[in-house]
């Protein structure tokens, strides 16, 4: 995939809220301060993958999945993370679960999905992938 | 079923865009494939990243006294915690926070000096570079 160099930012003004809200109300945050730990952020994701990748390597298999992406967090020395995660994740697994009933109600397309699912851990099945990013665009709509 | 206030909850759970982060994400040549409960994973996992970074900083730094956060409490961070060592590389330790500042009121002024110039030799010896790039 070819990107432009920008695309691996991450939104500074995602950013400087998380920071904001992580400190001290008042606290002034100078802007090398919040460029470092975006840049930061993008390195942080950058070695997330990669140790992730070796999980899923070891494992023979070809998609990074939420194990390999727990197993990284350990790795890393960020074990204090797991525990959150994994809340975090339950929930959002209910909510898209949540989601994909609804749209089954709707377009009445609940086993081709399935198929989907299956085929997705041998090959990039690009179909289900628009699918997910559609349904991000929208999520960032709403935000 | 209320789709738009489920991803509304969503909106709470990670505020960071997915799809930037599938991006950074496959930007890694050997990766191919990455399932969504990963994607969104990684993305949580980069807020509680940020959030520590801050923190962390913060309390361990001198920035505390002046209530500020600045780039010489990350590059410390950077240097002294082990956990955040892999940051070395792109939060060097720079020049004495004073002379940093200093050179900030030159660049302002003079608009010309980039910081990219003076990273490899400002480790060996501060008071030249600060001479030597910025022209005091």
């Amino acid at each position: 995939m070819a990107e432009r160099p920008e695309d691996l930012n991450l939104p500074n003004a995602v950013i400087t809220r998380i920071i904001k809200e992580a400190l001290p109300d008042g606290v002034n945050i100078s802007k090398e301060a919040r460029s470092a730990i975006s840049r930061a952020a993008s390195v942080f994701v950058l070695y997330a993958t990669s140790c992730a990748n070796n999980f899923a390597m070891k494992g023979k298999r070809k998609t990074l999945n939420a194990g390999d992406v727990l197993s990284a967090m350990e790795e890393m020395e960020f074990q204090r993370f797991v525990a959150p995660l994994k809340e975090s994740l339950e929930v959002y697994r209910r909510e898209q679960k949540g989601k994909k009933e609804a749209r089954k109600d709707k377009d009445k397309k609940a086993d081709s999905e399935e198929q989907d699912k299956s085929r997705e851990e041998d090959n990039d099945d690009d179909d289900e992938r628009m699918e997910e990013e559609e349904q991000n665009d929208e999520e960032e709509v709403d935000n | 079923m209320a789709a738009a206030r489920l991803s509304g909850t969503e909106n709470r759970l990670v505020s960071l865009p997915l799809s930037r982060i599938r991006v950074i994400m496959k930007s890694s040549p050997e990766v191919s494939s990455i399932n969504q409960d990963a994607l969104f994973l990684t993305a949580k996992a980069t807020e509680l990243f940020v959030q520590y970074l801050a923190t962390y900083s913060y309390k361990h730094g001198r920035g505390k006294e002046k209530n500020a956060l600045t780039y010489s409490d990350l590059s410390h961070t950077a240097e002294e915690c082990e956990t955040f060592q892999f940051l070395a590389d792109i939060l060097p330790k720079k020049i004495l926070a004073s002379k940093y500042l200093k050179m900030l009121e030159k660049e302002k002024q003079d608009g010309e000096v980039r910081e990219d110039d003076d990273e490899d030799e400002e480790e060996e010896d501060e008071d030249k570079v600060v001479g030597g790039s910025v022209g005091s």
